[in-house]
């Protein structure tokens, strides 16, 4: 038990994927004007993770590895070469099945989402999150851990992002950074803060 | 005084705007204010006006930081004298052995720990005011902005929070790196969300792991080598940690140990800590929940007990008068501006603080001194923090009202 709290703490806070390995900016950057709106995308992106992540790993374990498809007569078949264009396949067919049940269910958040809830398919944070999995050879259980961590960390930094950008209304940035270039700078302090508890272990 | 005040008045409408200097209305406003107070006349009612502005609130953090800089000055002397000693030397080396041949390098000497102190603080305190001030100057200037007393509680709090040893050309990178990216980006002063002498601080910190940490930095003697008392804990014997260092609790509290230079005093933090509290510039909230918060962990971290980690075996009143969490708590901490602003999220925002200050110290071996790194996470989560608050409030009145 204490392995896959483990698991889930280092990936919110000590390897967030957004705030230490700066994946999936775009998203993160533009849904976070709002708490609100930053909130929905941030649940979003933990169901995603918490589906892809563990089915990936299902078909890792299950097709792709080498001697994997032993059982249906083919040994010696290391199908690991067609990973990428797969596992980019999953996260295609769960954001579009998400994207039909938020339109039919939660229509106030799928309009704020707009075009980006479409491109988390090409989110690397989404991809970033599966391809840990295999780097790290989690089995199933570690990788629905892996799921809920990665997904919350990136909710964390949404959140917490829009939070700030909320209060940086008051703000008067030199017109030339007004907008994404504060943005920019506000991230990369909140990555100086979340380097405090990198190295716990 | 009064010709000065013709002079000063005489000056001003050159000042104003459509006036000859224009431009450098900042500039003079600064000194204006700074050598006659404020000039501000009521237009219309209410005349009644609270003469507590931000002028008065900036000066009186830096009047309450007064102890801390005594303490820092005279133990940044008496340690590296008492160094000096253990060694059987008798004279300070480089530029400061001129200044200091003319007195003993004795510990017992309190002139001598003065002097001695003051040759190592005041290089990096105007290294900062200056540098700093500077790119105040420059951005007030081309922006139009007044010059603000905010930039002394900065320039101040950061040298504090440094080793003696610390080169001063990162002393400078520092302060550049938290004055422009921290403070003026965000439009100046009250406009920024995080405290710009914590990122200053940081951003050193992480840039230059070699001078702002491990055992060589602590003291201002070359290849004299003492660990801060946090450190010595965190390699102490797992079941006793405290019977292997060689200080007591009241050293820690006076501040007679090895440490950033305003950090080791808590004596001296707590005289601060009372004048913010009875003036109402800081936070009561924010300083108890903190306090409450890091009791309260290192409490649990005390009961549940570790054999191989001694930092889980150092007592809760040990944990707040070692490394820098009395400091944190009394000046940066309760920082108005990056502080949650609702009473329940400064409550929430102080025991966060000081709850995560401790956990880091305790399970983070990478960084034996998380309070910095806390508050600065504090400042990010501040605002959520005030946000959840706000809603639940909305949401309560909208249920009274149905």
């Amino acid at each position: 038990m204490t392995h896959y709290l483990e698991i889930i703490f280092s990936a919110l806070f000590i390897e967030n994927l957004v705030l230490s390995f700066f994946l999936g900016m775009c998203t993160f950057l533009a849904i976070s004007k709002q708490v609100k709106t930053a909130i929905g995308l941030g649940l979003a992106v933990i169901i995603i993770q918490v589906i892809t992540i563990p089915i990936n790993n299902l078909i890792l374990n299950n097709v792709l590895k080498p001697d994997a498809l032993a059982w249906a007569g083919q040994p010696n078949l290391d199908l690991t070469f067609l990973g990428l264009l797969i596992y980019i396949g999953v996260i295609a067919a769960v954001v579009q099945i998400l994207e039909m049940f938020l339109d039919r269910f939660i229509p106030a958040l799928y309009n704020t989402l707009g075009i980006y809830l479409p491109l988390l398919t090409v989110n690397c944070a989404i991809l970033g999150g599966t391809l840990f999995m295999v780097e790290r050879d989690y089995n199933f259980g570690e990788s629905v851990a892996y799921g809920i961590g990665s997904g919350s960390g990136f909710f964390l930094a949404v959140t917490a992002l829009a939070g700030i950008r909320e209060k940086l209304e008051y703000a008067n940035p030199p017109a030339g950074l007004r907008g994404l270039g504060l943005t920019f700078i506000t991230a990369g302090l909140m990555a100086l803060a979340f380097m405090g508890v990198a190295g716990i272990s | 005084m009064n010709l000065l005040n013709k002079f000063l008045c005489k000056a001003e409408p050159h000042f104003r705007k459509g006036g000859r200097l224009e431009r450098w209305y900042p500039l003079f406003e600064a000194t204006d204010s700074f050598l006659m107070g404020s000039r501000r006349v009521t237009q219309n009612a209410p005349h009644i006006r609270d003469g507590i502005d931000l002028k008065r609130i900036m000066i009186i953090v830096v009047i309450s930081l007064l102890p801390c800089v005594a303490m820092a000055i005279w133990n940044t002397g008496y340690q590296a004298n008492t160094a000096l000693q253990s060694l059987g030397i008798t004279e300070a080396t480089g530029w400061r052995g001129i200044v200091m041949s003319h007195l003993t390098c004795s510990p017992e000497s309190f002139i001598s720990n003065l002097v001695h102190g003051s040759l190592y603080f005041l290089p990096v305190y105007l290294v900062c005011v200056i540098i700093g001030g500077t790119w105040e100057c420059i951005f007030n200037i081309i922006r139009g902005h007044e010059m603000s007393e905010a930039f002394l509680v900065t320039s101040l709090l950061f040298p504090l929070t440094l080793p003696p040893t610390i080169p001063l050309w990162q002393v400078a990178i520092g302060i550049s790196f938290g004055v422009i990216f921290a403070k003026e980006a965000f439009g100046g002063v009250g406009r920024n969300f995080m405290n710009p002498a914590l990122v200053s601080r940081a951003f050193i910190f992480f840039a230059y792991p070699s001078q702002l940490s491990g055992d060589q930095v602590w003291i201002a003697v070359d290849g004299f080598s003492s660990a801060t008392p946090l450190a010595s804990l965190a390699t102490a014997n797992p079941t006793s940690p405290l019977t292997s260092i060689s200080i007591n609790w009241s050293d820690a509290f006076l501040g007679t140990i090895p440490g950033s230079m305003g950090e080791t005093s808590t004596l001296a933090c707590l005289l601060g800590a009372i004048i913010l509290l009875i003036t109402g510039v800081a936070s009561w909230r924010v300083m108890t929940a903190m306090l409450l918060g890091g009791l309260g962990i290192s409490s649990t971290f005390l009961l549940l007990s570790s054999t191989t980690n001694p930092m889980f075996n150092v007592p809760p009143h040990w944990h707040l008068v070692i490394g820098g969490f009395a400091f944190g708590l009394v000046f940066m901490a309760t920082d108005p501006v990056s502080a949650a602003h609702t009473n329940v999220g400064k409550w929430l925002y102080g025991a966060f603080i000081g709850a995560l200050s401790i956990i880091i110290r305790v399970i983070n071996p990478a960084f034996p001194e998380g309070v910095m790194l806390a508050i600065l996470l504090g400042n990010v989560f501040a605002p959520l923090f005030d946000y959840f608050v706000i809603q639940t409030n909305i949401r309560q009145r909208m249920l009274r009202y149905d």
